[in-house]
């Protein structure tokens, strides 16, 4: 049986899967009426209602909901020529273009990366094979200020790393491929986690059906699995998009931070704080916010057709 | 294989190791000395012990009542309420920690209100809790909801029906499915809490010796060009990052058990 049971213990799902409650025995238990569909409010027969609602619309209103209208709010009184003004400068429009661009980037290198990772754990077994899929969350667990502080240290010259690559004049610290490159740490989990459970229960017997009945390996692997992965490695790829985008951390101690060079619209926001010029950062921030709701639109409507493409393909 | 084994390696493994190398360059005594002998890093270590308990018990409660509500209960805007539960995984921290400077901080919406009522949030412990927190929100009710979606409300009913409280139900029907999952939540909002920096950093001011956490000393000592100090504190950092995966390994391994058993448990139902 493969029901959302099986996902969730599927041991890498839960760190990244997004929660899509199905319709469950409550429902059911709805009273037939002719209101609106959503507007029904079930009444089931446990206790808790309004304990749980009151803390949960305490907590969501006070710490996401309220803060990010204030934030709205106090860059909209600013009105839209100040707006425009503080959020449009040419350093800020310089930093939306590195952040956007060592995202894109980043989240191209890490859904190439994760798939391959994710193709090798879920399907080549392996002495050690164990060790390297726990090894893939160490990003979700590592403070990012240390992959920071360390993967400076490794591209410098007198690194283990930058003592041979930087003879050959490829600069890992204090670069844009060195903010591209903590991206790809911090965004490679979300690529690999979302992948390598769907290349688990990919459907063998049409890999196998394709070749037998004589289509080529590339042939097998175009037509037959990447279909099917298809979805999985977008999801990824938005998902490492949203969180390069919003990374600060680890980017603040490689980059460098040199504006119109290697100035992410994070750290400018930081900057812009620090000198009291809070109209700025609020514009910034705002820029920001509307690219990552977008996102997470995005990602929500694909994981969606994900969770119906699943149960489209079980048996 | 050798290529799965090659990105993992660079990317993540060789990091890790070099924390570790550099951390102990000067050998255990300077790791030591590094860590027990600056006050301000002690006081970091003090202040990110007592900030992250607070945030994940926040998550905890949090977690709980929200995964009950959206479970338990079919509501108008339920969906909407549970794609809010992700927003502050894909908002920038800074952009967070910026929003709570607008309210609390001292030209903020509350500003003058805190200022008569001489409470600090910004820039203080409160602010700290907060930002964190709101960063960590997600991980401990994602892990939950699925789990009491999966198991369903029947047992809950069945102890309601028996004359259960609320109270109850919740704590020897509910809590023992759950206790996995929610230890596992537990377990990443720890990890995540621990090492938040940007929504910190823009909340706490960056005082040494006064809110700096782990993460903002490690900044700190490598703006200072204290390297070796900075590596020090940083193993600290990921020493208990790889603590939080082992467990974390450990729990997913027991989970994986424990489905395998109800896997079992259920097509004996069917059989007979």
């Amino acid at each position: 049986m493969i029901g959302p049971y099986q996902d969730l213990h599927d041991n890498q799902k839960p760190m990244i899967a997004l929660a899509t409650p199905s319709i469950s025995a409550a429902d059911s238990l709805a009273p037939p009426t002719s209101r609106p569909r959503w507007l029904r409010r079930n009444r089931s027969p446990l206790p808790g209602f309004g304990t749980t609602a009151a803390i949960t619309s305490l907590v969501v209103g006070t710490l996401v909901i309220v803060p990010l209208t204030v934030l709205v709010a106090s860059a909209a009184s600013l009105g839209p020529l100040g707006f425009a003004a503080a959020a449009w400068t040419p350093r800020a429009r310089a930093a939306y273009g590195v952040s956007l661009g060592a995202s894109l980037l980043a989240a191209v290198a890490s859904t190439a990366l994760g798939l391959i990772v994710a193709w090798v754990l879920a399907r080549v077994p392996f002495r050690g094979r164990r060790l390297i899929d726990a090894f893939v969350d160490v990003p979700l667990a590592l403070p990012t200020a240390v992959a920071g502080l360390v993967y400076s240290a490794l591209y410098v010259k007198q690194g283990w790393l930058g003592a041979w690559l930087v003879p050959m004049g490829v600069h890992g610290a204090y670069s844009y491929f060195g903010i591209v490159l903590v991206l790809v740490f911090v965004s490679l989990p979300f690529t690999v986690r979302v992948v390598q459970p769907v290349i688990e229960n990919l459907d063998r017997d049409a890999e196998e059906a394709a070749l037998m009945l004589g289509a080529s390996r590339r042939q097998t692997f175009l037509r037959v699995i990447v279909p099917a992965i298809a979805p999985a490695v977008v999801t990824g790829f938005a998902m490492a998009l949203a969180r390069s985008l919003g990374e600060y951390g680890s980017v603040v101690f490689i980059s460098g931070n040199m504006p119109f060079k290697t100035e992410i619209a994070p750290v400018l926001i930081v900057a812009r704080l620090e000198e009291f010029a809070y109209a700025e950062a609020t514009a910034i921030a705002v820029v920001l916010l509307t690219l990552s709701l977008t996102l997470l639109v995005v990602i929500n409507v694909l994981q969606h057709r994900l969770s119906r493409s699943a149960v489209g393909t079980e048996k | 294989m050798a290529a799965a084994i090659g990105i993992v390696g660079l990317l993540i493994v060789v990091p890790l190791a070099s924390v570790f190398h550099a951390a102990l360059a000067n050998g255990l005594s300077g790791w030591w000395a590094a860590l027990a002998h600056d006050p301000d890093t002690r006081h970091a270590i003090a202040l990110s012990l007592s900030v992250a308990p607070v945030a994940v018990a926040f998550n905890v409660v949090f977690g709980v009542a929200a995964a009950w509500l959206v479970t338990r209960f079919r509501f108008p805007g339920r969906a909407l309420l549970v794609s809010l539960f992700d927003v502050p995984l894909s908002v920038s921290p800074v952009v967070a920690g910026l929003a709570l400077v607008l309210i609390f901080g001292r030209q903020g919406l509350l500003g003058p209100t805190l200022a008569w009522l001489d409470w600090k949030v910004i820039f203080a412990w409160p602010g700290l809790v907060i930002a964190t927190t709101f960063v960590t929100l997600p991980l401990v009710v994602r892990e939950i909801i699925p789990v009491m979606e999966a198991n369903g409300s029947d047992e809950e009913l069945a102890a309601v029906t028996l004359g259960a409280s609320g109270w109850q139900v919740f704590t020897r029907v509910t809590l023992p499915n759950i206790r996995w999952p929610l230890l596992h939540g537990i377990v990443l909002a720890n990890a995540r809490a621990l090492g938040e920096f940007g929504a910190v950093y823009v909340v706490s001011g960056h005082i040494a010796g006064a809110t700096d956490t782990m993460p903002l000393r490690v900044e700190k000592l490598f703006q200072d060009y204290r390297t070796p100090a900075s590596m020090a504190v940083a193993s600290v950092l990921a020493g208990l990052a790889l603590v939080s995966l082992v467990v974390k390994v450990l729990i997913e391994r027991k989970l994986a058990a424990d489905h395998r058993e109800l896997e079992a448990a259920r097509s004996v139902g069917e059989t007979v």
